[in-house]
């Protein structure tokens, strides 16, 4: 148990001047500006978005900046600022159908309907360290084509016109959408909140565990049915102006998993599906999201359940970066009193171990001991 | 279609385009016409909307993610009243989304406006998405498969 202490106020003062001078830096380097964050780190950017929970660039950038590029704490100071805006509402459902798409594959398909799209993307790089970013790099202008006006509908639409996937939950009439900001989550977790809570979750803790799935705990065989990113626009209902309201544009990375079939004795074996969205360009996260949704599916499509990232309360409680950091780095503040009670025990205990042997081996043991 | 349809449509159609311009462009814009008098009904006000996704892109919602917003409301001296809604903080951005919008639905300014500021900023957004779009085209592949071999 933390318990608080008081004093050292001059030294937490002294350490955070220390601090903000660590983070300048050299000052005869020049200062990064939140426009370059958010230009050239774009990646980083929406990584804190992501999991800040909050579509706001700049804020992002500035958290970055401020947490000395450490994402986590970025995260950590996004989700606090969130906390002081008051909420005018939700908006309605983005309709990633309809998406400015910059990228767009399938591993699934090679010819769909609008084509495969590359887009700016780390695939089919070399990985070599490119020294000549280090000085001064000034890109080729990108290469255009015609822009074809084709609609680029969902790879999972057109398996579902043939009923070779399972369609979409549909929304239960006057079903309230579940927010984790609000209440505490409960087991088991409806799939609006599971979605949610690893929409929000830590990258690196999803991909560990739809990794998992994919190493056999948990199997279920997906392929990326579809990954594409690009713009969405965003409506939200303003009672006061009495229509959706256009709010802007943001960018979204969706991934539908195409998982391994079921059937019953009354129902046709179709794919099943898994479901990954993320704010920015975060493939990785929302792969990682599309398996580990697909598997804390298990009990729903009744598979045997036993593998983590099956298990709804493990995976939920464990996934958000903001509190695991929370109490694992609580272990660095002090615990004195907490220590000093379990010291005396550990004193207590010892001396009654030392008695009690002393006791058993007499004291021709105690002396050879005590040498 | 109603009239009042129509003039939704309107408002909508506007909003979709002031909402992708920055704050310095729509005021440019602005300047070129002679203003009515307005007065602010509702100062610019920072707050959040959830944003909400749908299972699988189209099923059942799910919350995703809150993004910042601004809003404000204006109204002409002619008794039009406009809302300006806007993702991100920029206070000025949404009063002049809502001057707009007023405008937009007064008879004597609605023409004006939508030559003057929104048909140039839309023509602008339209040029950038081409751009966008062309880059893009670019990186489309085609995939094929190569016949595997027996033995």
């Amino acid at each position: 148990m933390y318990v608080a202490v008081k004093g050292g106020e001059r030294a937490i003062e002294n350490a955070h001047r220390l601090l903000a001078n660590a983070r300048r830096g050299d000052q005869s380097v020049a200062e990064v500006s939140l426009d370059q964050i958010s230009e050239q780190l774009g990646l980083a950017v929406d990584r804190v978005m992501s999991e800040g929970s909050l579509y706001d660039r700049e804020l992002a950038a500035l958290a970055i900046k401020q947490a000395r590029g450490d994402l986590i704490e970025a995260i950590f100071l996004v989700r606090a600022f969130r906390a002081t805006l008051p909420r005018f509402g939700a908006s309605e459902p983005v309709d990633t159908g309809a998406m400015r798409v910059q990228r767009r594959v399938s591993s699934t398909f090679k010819d769909i309907p609008g084509g495969q799209i590359l887009g700016p993307t780390f695939d089919y790089t070399h990985r070599l360290l490119d020294p000549s970013l280090g000085q001064g790099f000034v890109p080729e202008a990108p290469a255009v084509a015609e822009a074809s006006t084709a609609p680029t509908p969902r790879v999972t639409d057109i398996l579902g016109r043939d009923g070779l996937i399972e369609t979409s939950p549909r929304a239960e009439d006057g079903a309230s959408v579940g927010d984790l900001t609000r209440e505490p989550l409960n087991f088991p977790a409806d799939r609006d909140l599971r979605l949610q809570n690893l929409a929000r979750g830590d990258e690196g803790f999803l991909l560990a565990m739809g990794y998992s799935t994919q190493r056999g705990y948990g199997r279920n065989h997906p392929f990326a049915g579809e990954i594409r990113f690009g713009e969405v626009e965003v409506e939200f209902v303003a009672e006061d102006v009495g229509f959706a309201v256009p709010l802007g544009s943001i960018e979204l990375t969706e991934c539908q998993m195409v998982n391994q079939f079921k059937g019953s004795a009354t129902e046709a074996p179709c794919f099943t599906r898994g479901y990954g969205l993320a704010f920015g360009q975060s493939e990785r996260k929302t792969m990682s999201m599309a398996l580990v949704d697909r598997a804390l599916r298990a009990r729903e499509l009744g598979e045997e359940v036993g593998a983590p990232a099956q298990d709804e309360e493990f995976v939920l409680s464990h996934s958000d970066n903001v509190q695991a950091t929370g109490f694992v780095e609580h272990l660095k503040l002090p615990h004195y009193v907490d220590f000093q009670s379990e010291l005396g025990l550990l004193r207590k205990l010892r001396k009654e171990f030392a008695e009690t042997s002393a006791e058993a081996n007499g004291p021709a043991a105690m002396k050879e001991a005590a040498e | 279609m109603t009239q009042h349809n129509t003039q939704q449509a309107q408002r909508q159609a506007a909003m979709a385009v002031l909402a992708h311009a920055e704050a310095g462009e729509i005021a440019a814009r602005l300047r070129t016409i002679s203003l009515p008098g307005h007065q602010e009904l509702r100062e610019p006000e920072n707050g959040l909307v959830m944003l909400r996704g749908r299972v699988g892109g189209d099923g059942a919602p799910f919350n995703l993610g809150e993004a910042t917003v601004s809003r404000a409301a204006v109204r002409l001296a002619s008794g039009e009243v406009g809302f300006g809604y806007t993702l991100g903080r920029d206070g000025e951005k949404a009063r002049l989304i809502a001057l707009c919008d007023a405008l937009v639905q007064s008879r004597d300014f609605g023409g004006l406006v939508e030559r003057d500021v929104i048909a140039p900023l839309r023509e602008q957004l339209m040029i950038r998405r081409k751009q966008a779009a062309e880059e893009t085209a670019a990186t489309k592949v085609d995939f094929y498969t190569m016949v595997r071999g027996e033995g």
